[in-house]
């Protein structure tokens, strides 16, 4: 119970500082909505096509977005050396990467939910499928980019060029999360059962469960001096 | 350059020899593939050289983990050696793959589960080597590059099963390399080629090593003169 009070003071901390300035979820809506509309022109929104490339366009959007977010989540902290202050908290580190993955999964549940009923008034795409499931699969898939996320984002700004190497080092390793959230999307905008791409759901499952518990073990070593 | 020690000579002349007689199995024991013709024999060397960048990452991911626990230096070389010797095998599967590919299938790429599991363990291990070469020096750039390297090798099973059922969805017959009915002599060169390969894995592990010895000892070295000029 002591250690939940301690991540919340921490994503209250990271919201509030955020929430003052709005700078890193406003340049995440507007670059995501930038996303959408780059892909309204590469791929001409018309017809099948839009059904075709939606779900990989929604995703591509959330990463592209989301990546803007994760680096500044730790590189902010280093600028002013707070980052010092953070870790002499009597905390675990743990505590801090905990309390990391809950703020930047809300600011981008945020920045979702915003650009996301925008992607469909643009494209003119009615949601088909059932909504409880886009949530879910939305929900999963979010974890665990920010849960992977947060934890390469600390490790890249142990380095020189942290805002150019986090999303080379970030997207291989996103490769499968990104198969299983943009097919389990598709199958849902295709009205497909849920039964039909549980197989999917588990795969998003197992990776969120995996890349939560290995950075919990590892993040000591990321965080230290 | 650090003087080899006796038993890397050694290693090195073995390596000479076993790679010597996998070339004659390669190219003279072994028959001539029927439809494929001469270009078959690039299956010895990509078959190779996947098993030795596997093999090398696997090195790099137990190095890693050896490293975290005991922070001897020693292990962090490992790992930074094994990691660009398993790059450069990735690369020529990657690029023998196509060129055997071309000949067998027709085509130069098919998104098929095994290549593209090769192409994004490539991606992982080129951001292995990147974080290294980002890294602040000292303890820290090694500690970041374990913990990715741990990670990186952690992420590919995941990436195999997610791609192979990707793979399934998009191509229904999955095409597979004349894998089936090997002719004993091709399996006999087959064996030989990799045991080769794995020699040389190890003679490149070795030299590597020595070179990142003595790039340590001329760092320490110009530190000592730079002292005794001020």
């Amino acid at each position: 119970m002591r250690f939940l009070a301690k991540v919340a003071n921490i994503v209250w901390k990271d919201l509030v500082a955020e929430f003052r300035t709005k700078e890193m979820i406003s340049a995440m809506m507007i670059f995501s909505v930038l996303v959408i509309v780059m892909f309204a022109f590469a791929f001409k929104p018309v017809g099948d096509t839009v059904k075709a490339v939606s779900p990989g366009i929604i995703w591509v959007a959330f990463t592209f977005s989301g990546i803007l977010g994760l680096n500044r989540s730790f590189v902010n902290e280093k600028q002013n050396e707070t980052l010092t202050g953070l870790m002499l908290t009597p905390v675990d580190r743990t505590a801090i990467y905990f309390g990391k993955v809950i703020t930047n999964f809300i600011i981008m549940a945020v920045t979702e939910a915003i650009s996301l009923p925008l992607f469909f008034i643009m494209f003119d795409y009615g949601v088909a499928g059932s909504i409880l499931h886009l949530i879910l699969i939305i929900f999963l898939g979010t974890l665990g980019f920010v849960s992977i996320g947060t934890f390469l984002a600390a490790l890249s700004a142990n380095t020189r060029a942290s805002e150019i190497l986090l999303p080379i080092i970030l997207f291989p390793i996103l490769i499968p999360l990104m198969i299983g959230a943009v097919q389990s999307t598709a199958m849902i905008f295709d009205q497909k059962a849920f039964v039909e791409f549980a197989g999917w759901v588990k795969l998003l499952a197992v990776y969120d469960i995996i890349f939560l518990v290995v950075p919990f073990i590892l993040f000591d070593y990321v965080l230290e001096v | 350059m650090l003087k080899p020690s006796k038993t890397q000579t050694v290693l090195g002349w073995v390596t000479f020899i076993v790679t010597l007689f996998a070339l004659y199995m390669t190219f003279i024991y072994a028959p001539l593939e029927k439809v494929m013709g001469v270009v078959q024999k690039i299956f010895y060397f990509h078959v190779a050289s996947a098993w030795n960048a596997f093999f090398a990452f696997f090195i790099v991911f137990v190095a890693s983990i050896v490293y975290l626990r005991t922070k001897n230096e020693k292990w962090d070389t490992i790992a930074k050696v094994s990691a660009e010797i398993g790059v450069v095998f990735t690369t020529i599967v990657l690029v023998t793959g196509p060129i055997w590919g071309h000949a067998a299938w027709g085509r130069w790429w098919t998104w098929e589960p095994r290549l593209t599991t090769t192409l994004i363990l490539w991606f992982i291990y080129l951001a292995y080597v990147l974080v290294r070469a980002s890294s602040i020096e000292g303890e820290k750039k090694a500690t970041m590059a374990a913990v990715f390297g741990i990670i990186g090798f952690i992420d590919v099973p995941i990436v195999f099963f997610a791609i192979r059922w990707w793979g399934s969805l998009a191509h229904p017959e999955v095409v597979t390399g004349s894998g089936g009915g090997l002719d004993p002599r091709m399996l006999h060169a087959l064996i030989a080629s990799v045991i080769a390969f794995t020699f040389i894995y190890f003679y490149l592990l070795t030299q590597g090593i020595l070179i990142e010895r003595t790039e340590a000892r001329v760092k320490r070295i110009k530190n000592q003169l730079r002292e005794r000029n001020n």
